[in-house]
């Protein structure tokens, strides 16, 4: 238990910090006292703006795109019990992104003559959607006699994003240069788009979706028996699969519609949560959700001044993080 | 009560259960035995409510498994598989507490687990890693969740009854009688328990009534003394098998050699 309480102190310290960082540090840095000036009102209009504008709606959507990324990826390793199972590397990502890109390019005849309300909707909408598609996809194609297989559930997500890469090559082809310049936006992912209309529906999308996702905690801790003793145990297998799968695209489909494709994150925050402390998801997933807010920010930071006036997309920078990870993993590990 | 009647079951286009009718009262001890691929496992899963082919064909104090959801199927029986396995790393209670039904206050949870774990031998394992337990502490641990789970239902209300595949597979001598006499204890206490058993020696010592297929028929079923003799075992296993009774009046089986 005192390690555990260990635990979230230090990662809810590290997270004070990287939002600090995210809010001071940047072409304009601004110290504590213009922060806290430009935070009540009596700073100037330049550091207001960039503070509450920009900064802010940003710093927001990292902590809320990487923790949801975090759980979802924690739920999907759970439900499946399959470690790989992040909802980048199965696919889900790749698709939300490709419906993304599809409605951006074959959709700038028909959008336009939607309601402003509706207009809003549609990419998030799309985000959902094509996460959502994938997922039953992969997963129906992934169970062998009731099972998942590892292999092929990795198998099924790299074929689908390949397929999904290669359709966006397709619509980046066909698309203008105005599309073209969003397209890179949708395709490696960034933060840097943060306003607070975007911030505010997605934001609410991740939180509501995360906070469901926490409440099927004991159903994942039975899911680590095998779905049949699950079963056994009262949890109604399908049903929880469909309700977290789908839960998982709505979060997953969320952070896409605000800031692109991220990827690893949802893999790399819960084995880095493991790292720490093994437990049951009680722990796991609210645990998981901090590290993964910590990555982002601290992602994003480093993308943001690494190379001025110039941004990495955050894309880049998580899949540099996440790949030698996951190579370890699979080195380590030598059972996936 | 368990009834299943006529239950028939096909996997992968194969035959397992071929009309098969059994039934288990409460506070009996049932052992089903036969050869491998008879369709003992098999059974037990149909009556679990496992197969959704069958569904219609087991019934539970009159209602049908299909009418039932998998949340009242587990308060009405509980199931240790031959080969219980767990994913992640839990400490021998966190796992045992899976057993824990819903409606039982986290208060009562302790009173519940520490009688069975103290039964099985593990209170002291307690606080150990799944992982770091040997085989046969392992499935004892499993044991300790399913048990968990039978109090609990039945501190709740509900009649509950034991499935165990081959709940002694991986234990030493001692274990396994410790283990069988806990079963025979439980269904003295009005539990109805069906036990899949290879160990024909064990359920001539422990049941109060045995099953015996093959090729997924039951061929016989009644008390172990009718059931487990020479002409019927041989028959079964197509194997010539030993049936004496020791002076101590004690049942012993054996291939004969």
């Amino acid at each position: 238990m005192g390690k555990l309480v260990a635990v979230y102190i230090g990662l809810i310290a590290l997270l004070a910090v990287a939002m600090f960082c995210a809010l001071t540090i940047g072409p304009v840095s601004m110290t504590f006292a213009e922060l806290w000036d430009a935070f009540t009102g009596q700073g100037t209009l330049a550091s207001e703006t960039i503070l509450m504008d920009i900064r802010a709606p940003r710093m927001l959507l990292g902590i809320m795109v990487g923790g949801s990324l975090a759980i979802s990826g924690a739920c999907m390793q759970g439900l499946l019990r399959n470690p790989l199972a992040d909802p980048g590397l199965i696919g889900i990502t790749a698709g939300a992104s490709l419906a993304v890109v599809f409605v951006i390019v074959l959709g700038a005849t028909w959008i336009p003559l939607l309601p402003n309300a509706l207009q809003a909707a549609v990419i998030p909408v799309a985000a959902f959607l094509g996460g959502m598609a994938v997922t039953f996809l992969v997963l129906g194609t992934a169970r062998i006699g009731g099972q998942f297989s590892v292999a092929r559930l990795i198998l099924v997500g790299v074929a689908i994003t390949a397929i999904s890469g290669s359709m966006i090559g397709v619509l980046i082809l066909m698309s203008n240069d105005q599309q073209l310049r969003e397209l890179t936006f949708w395709t490696m992912g960034s933060l840097a788009r943060s306003n607070w209309n975007t911030v505010t529906i997605s934001c609410v999308i991740m939180v509501l979706s995360s906070l469901l996702l926490l409440r099927y905690r004991r159903e994942l801790d039975i899911m680590q028996l095998g779905e049949r003793a699950a079963f056994h145990a009262g949890v109604d297998v399908p049903r929880i699969k469909f309700q977290i799968c789908a839960l998982v695209a709505i979060a997953v489909g969320a952070g896409v519609s605000a800031a692109g494709p991220i990827g690893f994150v949802g893999l790399v925050a819960p084995h880095m949560t493991r790292l720490f402390i093994r437990a049951s998801h009680l722990v796991v997933l609210p645990v998981s959700a901090l590290v993964g807010a910590n990555i982002l920010l601290f992602a994003d930071l480093f993308v943001r001044n690494a190379i001025p006036p110039s941004e990495i997309p955050i894309g880049i920078a998580t899949s540099l993080l996440g790949g030698p990870f996951f190579l370890w993993l699979l080195l380590r590990n030598r059972r996936l | 009560m368990i009834e299943g009647t006529s239950i028939h079951l096909a996997l992968g286009g194969k035959p397992i259960l071929r009309g098969v009718s059994v039934h288990l009262h409460p506070g009996e001890l049932v052992a089903v035995c036969g050869p491998n691929g008879a369709g003992k496992s098999t059974l037990l899963g149909a009556l679990a409510g496992e197969h959704a082919s069958c569904a219609d064909a087991v019934r539970y104090d009159g209602r049908t498994v299909k009418s039932l959801t998998a949340q009242e199927l587990s308060q009405r029986r509980v199931v240790l598989e031959q080969t219980p396995t767990l994913s992640a790393e839990f400490t021998l209670m966190e796992l045992v507490e899976l057993g824990v039904p819903i409606g039982i206050a986290p208060d009562h949870m302790a009173a519940l687990t520490a009688p069975v774990l103290s039964t099985l031998g593990l209170g002291a394992l307690a606080d150990r890693y799944v992982s770091e337990l040997s085989g046969g502490q392992r499935h004892k641990a499993h044991l300790a969740r399913v048990l968990t789970q039978l109090h609990g239902n039945r501190q709740l209300g509900h009649d509950c009854h034991l499935f165990l595949d081959e709940p002694t597979a991986s234990l030493d001598i001692g274990q396994q009688a410790k283990v069988l006499m806990a079963t025979q204890d439980l269904a003295r206490d009005g539990v109805g328990i069906f036990v899949v058993l290879h160990d024909l020696n064990l359920a001539a010592a422990y049941a109060d009534r045995v099953i015996l297929m093959r090729e997924g028929q039951v061929m016989y079923s009644d008390a172990p003394a009718a059931v487990l003799t020479e002409a019927r075992l041989s028959e079964a296993y197509d194997t010539p098998i030993m049936v004496e009774v020791a002076s101590s009046g004690q049942t012993i089986i054996q291939p004969r050699l």
